[in-house]
């Protein structure tokens, strides 16, 4: 039998159906959906008289435009355009009887940390979800990555996504992390060696002792912003590691098939001389903490460097980065550490687990911050229940921070949490387009780490500098 | 039932800009909808209008020699950012059926063609003709034809392109995955047999 890689193996047995011409029919293990880009879905369903084939497999979860303030539960706390698509999703859910967790539930939260917290993600499965993010579940070894609406409707009908195969490609980074260089420095860096559109048409899988050392939370940051490479999906082959996370949650294998999921996952790498189509290798001891300056999030260096200036650049990018300084209100030379900031963001599917919070709380321990706004929302109310029993929320109130409802919040806006114009954000989330935040806001992606030392510092601040 | 895609000939707008990103095309406010239509007015909606609302001039879909345009040409990997299908919505209501870069994201390519939208990637130089061709603003005329695989400019110049055999297919006949899939679903139940022995804890 022929070297495969991780992709070729779950690809492989997923292969419900394949055509002369090379079209693929790939059976989906788990259907995420929000409220966002399923109503349309499900009523294209509707409208053909067509129901969900597996409802069993299908998780639905309110979060992008849910308030993230107490009362929430309110209607009024909602615009009247949230209300209905909220209101669209609950009622779904329940005439075509999937997994639901309303906003009520405290297991609501974004749909990538739902996801893995709850066991919907496990290794060896194929995952989608109408949300470019889900490239997160990748760190299981599962095979996720963000669809269309379209493509929602034809999951919830079939089970099944049209797709031809991608091509591999392995990204490597060797040896060991220094202090204050997290996961989230690792893939922003990532970024900025292949470029946003670096991993178009492949597959990514991380790989390498710096991986390897990673804990789950933080190999689900590295999958998380795979799509911000490009690349249709992030995989990381499950270790030890994956199977202590995965076990006894609500919906892990339970005893007996326990055993039996393990012989398989234990299969679920990449084999020693298959073949990868791309090899990108870091050291994991030459990546420092980085920040982004611009409005792409492969305009990213390390937290010590300076502005560059457009005449740095190549090409097209060359209008792009001129364009990106004007709209961040930022000049060439500028060194980034004293850039000011008004708001720190610290959540989102990229970093709001109970690490991230952990690794924030650590900075911001009896300091108080020089920010004019900072706000922490954790993944999910499992998440922020655990902080409050850790004790991080008294640390973050105590420091300044507003300790938030699970949600996805000011990663994208969609709820009341937004940059005012001209507003300049710290932010742990993953993309820095423009008007992402807000309008006209201004965003600098980080670790949450580094949003802390910002918050506290009231400017961009190398974390390693904290005492 | 999706529009056929098969010969297009319209107005092509330049816009070189790179990573035009689909948080551009159409702004998280337009995603809280519950349809596919109406969005082509808040396409590029932060480019196009000032806080009031008022057009901006020099943006080039406001110029009137582009109002009308059928064709977008755009720079590298385009689409690139979130899934929202909401961007391909906006660009079919607003009349776009085309877009030619020289890459795009591929969540966002894959949306194109499920709304009878034709992406093209073309080589940097072939860019760089086509984008020079849409600056000739009411004779910026181009004709796709996907039949053929062709692209025409004014002077009567062809460029080629290649697309996906299936894609091709379905677009030139308007075809429906869903109902496509179906007519599979002996294989789609046989798998699921199968699967459901072996890895009985999915």
């Amino acid at each position: 039998m022929s070297p495969k890689t991780l992709y070729d193996k779950i690809w492989d047995a997923h292969l419900a159906h394949e055509a002369e011409d090379g079209t693929c029919l790939l059976y989906i293990d788990r259907h995420l959906v929000h409220e966002v880009t399923s109503p349309q879905a499900f009523e294209g369903l509707r409208m053909a008289g067509r129901t969900v084939r597996a409802p069993d497999k299908t998780i639905a979860v309110p979060d992008h435009n849910v308030p993230t303030t107490e009362g929430r539960e309110n209607p009024e706390a909602m615009t009247e355009d949230s209300r209905i698509q909220v209101a669209a999703l609950d009622t779904n859910a329940k005439d075509f009887g999937i997994h639901y967790y309303p906003v009520s539930d405290i297991r609501q939260g974004i749909v990538h940390i739902v996801g893995p917290e709850q066991g919907w993600t496990l290794p060896g499965m194929t995952v989608v979800c109408g949300d470019s993010h889900t490239a997160t579940h990748g760190a299981f070894g599962a095979l996720a990555h963000g669809i269309g609406t379209s493509e929602v409707e034809h999951v919830l009908a079939t089970q099944t996504l049209i797709q031809q195969k991608s091509k591999n490609m392995k990204v490597e980074i060797t040896g060991k992390l220094k202090p204050g260089v997290t996961a989230k420095d690792i893939t922003l860096a990532v970024i900025g060696e292949t470029g946003t559109a670096g991993g178009t048409g492949y597959v990514i899988e991380y790989c390498g002792e710096a991986i390897r050392d990673l804990s789950m939370e933080g190999r689900m940051t590295v999958c998380n912003m795979a799509i911000e490479g490009g690349a249709r999906a992030g995989l990381i082959a499950p270790d030890e590691k994956t199977y202590q996370y995965v076990k006894g949650r609500p919906h892990a294998p339970k005893a007996g098939h326990w055993e039996q999921a393990m012989e398989w996952w234990k299969t679920l790498y990449s084999d020693e001389d298959a073949h990868w189509d791309k090899v990108v290798t870091l050291k994991g001891e030459e990546i420092e903490p980085v920040v982004t300056w611009g409005t792409s999030p492969e305009d990213v260096l390390p937290i010590t460097a300076s502005v560059p200036a457009p005449e740095d650049f190549e090409g097209g990018k060359v209008d792009a980065a001129r364009r990106a300084l004007d709209y961040m209100g930022l000049k060439a030379g500028q060194k980034l550490t004293d850039i000011e900031i008004d708001t720190v963001f610290i959540g989102s599917c990229t970093n709001g687990r109970i690490e991230d919070l952990r690794a924030a709380a650590e900075i911001l321990k009896g300091k108080k911050i020089k920010v004019k706004r900072a706000m922490i929302v954790p993944g999910s109310g499992l998440v922020r229940a655990q902080a409050e029993e850790e004790g991080l929320a008294d640390i973050f109130k105590e420091a300044g921070f507003e300790w938030r409802l699970a949600g996805c919040s000011m990663c994208l806006a969609m709820n009341p949490d937004q940059l005012s114009e001209g507003e300049r954000c710290a932010a742990t989330s993953n993309r820095n387009f423009e008007g992402r935040q807000g309008y006209k806001g201004r965003t600098h992606l980080v670790s949450p780490a580094m949003a802390a030392a910002a918050a506290v510092t009231g400017h961009l601040t190398d974390v390693r500098e904290m005492t | 039932m999706m529009e056929k895609f098969d010969k297009l000939t319209g107005i092509a707008a330049p816009l070189p800009l790179v990573n035009i990103d689909t948080d551009m095309i159409i702004p998280k406010q337009f995603l809280k909808t519950i349809k596919r239509s109406g969005l082509g007015v808040n396409l590029f909606d932060e480019m196009r209008y000032d806080r009031q609302g008022n057009e901006v001039e020099d943006f080039v879909l406001n110029k009137p020699q582009y109002r009308d345009a059928q064709i977008l040409v755009a720079g590298d990997n385009f689409g690139c950012g979130s899934s929202r299908e909401h961007a391909p919505w906006a660009l079919l209501d607003f009349g776009i059926r085309c877009v030619i870069s020289t890459s795009f994201a591929d969540i966002f390519y894959n949306n194109c063609f499920k709304n009878g939208i034709l992406p093209i990637v073309v080589s940097p130089e072939e860019h760089a003709k086509l984008m020079d061709d849409a600056e000739r603003g009411a004779n910026a005329v181009l004709t796709v034809d996907l039949e053929n695989q062709t692209i025409s400019g004014p002077d009567g110049g062809e460029i080629g392109f290649e697309v996906d055999p299936w894609r091709k297919h379905c677009l030139l006949n308007g075809l429906d995955d869903i109902g496509l899939t179906f007519e599979k679903s002996a294989s789609i139940d046989a798998f699921e047999a199968k699967a459901s022995a072996e890895r009985p804890w999915v």
